[in-house]
């Protein structure tokens, strides 16, 4: 009796253990993936692509230091500039303890030696990527966001002059470009339009930043946010690289009922599913 | 008085040395240690890093950069000669915390009678750790990193806390009114961790059964008092690595039973360790 009593404890006790650990796991693996998922943030230049950056970063705030403690960090009175770098708090909704910036607060001022990135212990910051042809770091091609223009906030777009996104890009007349377009509504007056050029923008948001409306209407998104895809399957047939890509490809025949008509046959014929 | 809280002042001042140079790191721009616990660099340029992070970061399925590797090497060799759970004791901002907690319920006297927890157990750690490496290889991310106080506590300290704060104080309340040294003692896996890295560490208690009154007042500073088995037993060295060489069971020990001694080097008579 006593060993039977014991061994029902026994598997009891195991039971119970595996699923605790089992409810402990999926709480906190659950806990996990939902942090993970609000991916709506602006990183450090070089970081990784968000997914692969979010294993790579230790939370150690190198970056974040290095970036705080520059002699240049000066307003034009003279008076200490906040940092760009901010770690993550809870609170902010973004996974805890790592970097990221808000260009309204403090943009990326993009210094030439880029000091929050050597600093980066796990290659979260990966140096490799704004490397130039000199093996010198370049944050010219750093690729922190995309600056996008909202047409129907901004007031270029209305009619009214205005170039302070234009003025305070870094890469002035490169990245944001002013192009000029007949307004007919007075039929005597230009648009001045701020047009951003994605191969260019480093995404720093000075521009968001300097934008005069209540709200931003220009403002910097993840790249991964801010841009489509073509896909592979389609090709310019005007551009002889591009048509490399297809050199050897194969058409595929696919063989059915329908074959045995001409396509503008079937096409306009009553079909019935 | 202050004789019997040697190490604990010696403690309090390391912990808050360290977090100082931290914080001097980030406000002023010191470069004697900068980073946090998960990765730091010592005088700009030796890397230092936490082998439980790296090993989550690892398990997330990330190559980390050598820089990180060397650094968990270094931090692991050191512990594994100071005894792992020095770094509980002497550097974990989270212990002034938790002492704080520990030591309120002694004066409030909410230990009256032992409780049994069954699925609380000094052990209970170890399975928190395995099970952060399991998630964070199955999330791809470093679970434990995403929940830690204690690097939520030091971040706090040098970045500002925001709601961060709550962790800690949820951790001190725990700690207070739920468990006798819940978090430290029973759930922490970096604890766990060091535990596993100190397991024959050469820095050591050693108790001298000789000299001992049986007063028993090392048992009720000790936050692992289940490493003090041999108390008026045996003259043996505090081998556990549980034992986070804290020292305060050496500062009130009034009889010159307890001392801080190297493992295999017995100084007081009596049976030589196992």
């Amino acid at each position: 009796m006593a060993d039977s009593n014991n061994r029902r404890k026994f598997f009891a006790t195991t039971f119970q253990s595996v699923g605790l650990t089992a409810l402990g796991g999926l709480l906190w693996s659950g806990y996990s993936d939902a942090v993970k998922a609000s991916s709506l943030v602006l990183r450090p230049p070089a970081a990784l692509p968000e997914a692969d950056f979010l294993k790579a970063c230790i939370k150690c705030g190198l970056c974040a230091e290095a970036c705080v403690n520059r002699d240049s960090n000066k307003n034009s009175d003279g008076t200490k500039r906040e940092g760009t770098l901010k770690m993550a708090k809870g609170g902010d909704h973004q996974v805890i303890g790592t970097p990221y910036f808000i260009p309204t607060e403090v943009p990326c001022y993009m210094c030439d030696d880029v000091p929050c990135v050597p600093v980066c212990p796990t290659g979260a910051l990966d140096m490799k990527s704004i490397l130039n042809e000199k093996e010198e770091l370049d944050i010219n091609k750093a690729r922190m966001g995309l600056a996008v223009v909202h047409k129907e906030s901004c007031i270029s777009y209305w009619g009214i002059q205005c170039d302070a996104c234009y003025r305070a890009c870094p890469l002035q007349g490169e990245a944001i470009v002013i192009e000029h377009h007949k307004n007919e509504r007075t039929g005597k007056h230009a648009f001045l339009l701020p047009i951003v050029h994605s191969d260019v923008c480093t995404g720093c948001g000075l521009c968001e930043q300097a934008c005069v409306t209540e709200k931003p209407a220009i403002f910097v998104l993840p790249i991964d946010k801010a841009t489509g895809k073509a896909g592979d399957h389609y090709v310019k047939g005007w551009d002889s690289k591009d048509q490399e890509r297809v050199a050897n490809a194969q058409a595929i025949h696919t063989e059915n009922e329908r074959s045995a008509q001409d396509a503008t046959d079937y096409l306009n014929m009553e079909v019935s599913y | 008085m202050i004789a019997n809280m040697k190490y604990l002042l010696l403690r309090r001042l390391t912990q808050t040395i360290l977090l100082v140079l931290y914080f001097g790191a980030n406000a002023y721009g010191w470069h004697m240690l900068e980073g946090t616990f998960g990765a730091s660099h010592l005088f700009g340029v030796v890397p230092l890093s936490d082998p439980y992070t790296v090993a989550q970061i690892l398990a997330s399925g990330f190559v980390v950069g050598a820089d990180v590797l060397l650094g968990a090497f270094l931090i692991t060799l050191f512990y594994m000669v100071v005894g792992g759970r020095a770094f509980c004791s002497w550097v974990c901002p989270i212990n002034m915390v938790t002492d704080l907690a520990n030591w309120l319920r002694r004066k409030l006297k909410l230990d009256k009678e032992e409780v049994n927890y069954r699925f609380l157990k000094r052990r209970t750690r170890y399975w928190i750790m395995a099970l952060g490496i399991v998630v964070s290889a199955w999330v791809g991310l470093a679970a434990f990193e995403l929940v830690s106080p204690i690097t939520i506590m030091q971040r706090g300290i040098i970045f500002g806390f925001g709601a961060g704060i709550w962790v800690v104080v949820a951790i001190f309340l725990f700690d207070l009114f739920g468990v006798k040294n819940g978090w430290c003692g029973h759930l922490c896996p970096l604890g766990a961790t060091y535990s596993l890295i100190g397991s024959k560490s050469l820095v050591r208690v050693e108790h001298n059964h000789e000299n001992c009154t049986a007063c028993m007042d090392c048992k009720v500073v000790c936050p692992e008092n289940q490493v003090l088995h041999m108390i008026n037993k045996e003259s043996i060295m505090v081998t556990s690595g549980e034992c986070t060489n804290c020292g305060r069971c050496v500062d009130v020990c009034n009889d010159d039973a307890l001392k801080f001694s190297i493992r295999g080097f017995q100084l007081s008579e009596g049976k030589k360790e196992k």
